[in-house]
Formats: structure tokens, sequence, C-alpha cells
């Protein structure tokens, strides 16, 4: 369809949870914003493919999550040790014991395979339902759930059962996080 | 935080996820993501899409859309 003005108005409304889910897959601000970038200008290019009435925020996302995949690969060549440097920067950062928790959390989400993350945040931050989230990373709705559950006791072990040696926060920042009270 | 840690790393760790962890799980997912969300549309967005959508703006586009990556 052509871009109308309430279709750009949309457009631009789904801009936050663009962010919100390229920050979560790749970890990193200034490559989700590019990512967001990249997703618009798609999205515009191909806006005659969009079909109407149909639900705008999954198309945008299946184009970011395949924008992620594709740049993902390239730059997997070429870095070797994207999230070491990137964990390394949250190390030294002092802060407050909010965020401290957050990164913490983010350093967790980080360790699942690629396809368990973006099905977690999907269904669980994004608020697509299993049916969308199947659609838009193009497999079956059961695979979706498996992915979801497994990425959710995968967080849960990371951060509350054995992740204590090699993950747990350092001692300071376990006074800082247990004197906040959770 | 640190209640739910102590508790949980005792033995028998994994039987059946604990819903008290699975809720804390979806909040502190839910959390990082709103963070985001309530920054709302920076203006590089904005301005992006007001850009676009002029007749030059709709030329610039018929290129993104053939190129695999533009920026780099």
């Amino acid at each position: 369809m052509p871009l109308t003005d309430s279709l750009r108005d949309d457009i631009l409304a789904s801009v936050p949870s663009l962010r919100a889910f390229a920050i979560s897959l790749s970890g990193n601000g200034d490559r989700a914003d590019d990512l967001v970038q990249e997703t618009l200008l798609r999205a515009l290019a191909n806006i005659d493919s969009f079909q109407p009435g149909s639900n705008l925020p999954a198309w945008l996302f299946t184009i970011l999550r395949n924008l992620f995949r594709s740049d993902y690969r390239k730059r997997r060549r070429e870095v070797e040790d994207a999230d070491g440097s990137y964990a390394k920067t949250l190390k030294t950062q002092p802060a407050q014991s909010a965020h401290l928790e957050f990164e913490e959390f983010r350093l967790a989400l980080e360790k699942l395979p690629q396809d368990q993350r973006e099905a977690l945040i999907l269904v669980g931050a994004s608020g697509f339902s299993y049916e969308d989230a199947a659609a838009i990373c193009g497999c079956a709705v059961g695979t979706i759930k498996s992915r979801v559950n497994r990425a959710r006791s995968k967080l849960s072990a990371l951060l509350y059962v054995d992740g204590a040696e090699d993950f747990g926060p350092d001692e300071t920042v376990r006074a800082v996080i247990g004197g906040s009270g959770g | 935080m640190k209640d739910v840690k102590s508790r949980n790393a005792a033995p028998g760790k994994q039987g059946g996820l604990n819903a008290e962890i699975q809720s804390r799980i979806g909040h502190q997912l839910r959390a990082m993501y709103d963070d985001v969300v309530r920054q709302g549309v920076p203006d590089r967005f904005a301005e992006l899409i007001r850009k676009l959508d002029t007749p030059e703006g709709n030329a610039q586009l018929g290129a993104a859309g053939d190129k695999n990556d533009g920026r780099e």
C-alpha cells in the first residue's frame, strides 16, 4: 500500500519498541539504532509489499530481525570477541544498583543462543503472541514455545542457580545489590 | 534478590522452574525493554521519516531498497 499519513504515523509509533528489540538483540545501543534506521529505510522502500490491515509491528520486527541476522553473521567473521569486550566495558562502570542488576540481566540474556533470545524477547517483552512470534522468526508455533521455555530455564540457571562463579557479580556489586533490598 | 539466589543455590536445583524466579525474569525482561521504549522516538528517526516522505526522499528509497547495505 502507499505511504499514507496514518501509516507513517504508525511506523513512527513502532520506533520505540523496534529500538528496544534491537538493543535486546544486539546488546549495543549504537548498533541497535543503526539497525532501526536500516529497518525504516527498508520498510519505506518496500512499503508496497505491506498488506493493509495486517500487523505492522510484526512486519517491521521481521525486517529488523532479518537485518540483524545477516549483519550478525557478517560481523561474527570480522570481530571475534565482540561480546567479551562489551562485557568488560560494563564491568568497569560504577553505577547504581538498579543499573547493575540490569546489566547482569542483560549479560545473561546475551549468553542465550540467538534463537532462544529473540523468542523470549518477542513473547516476554514485546508482547507478541506465539503465533506472531513464529511468523516473525519464520518457524512453527511449537518451536517458539520450546525456545521460550528453554530461554527461561537457561536464564534462571544463569542468574539464580549455578551462575554464581562464572557469572555472578563481584563482592562490591553484590553488596550494592544486597543493600538495595531488591 | 540475594534471598532468591541463596535459596536456589541449594541442591535439587532444576526441579521444575520456580514460579518466583520466572516472574522475576519476566519482570526484569520487561523492565529492560520498557526502559528503552520510554525513551520515545529519537529525533533522528522522526527526521529521517520526514525527509524520506518527499519526492527526493522517495528517489533515495528506491536505491535503498535495492542495495543490501547502504551504510558501510
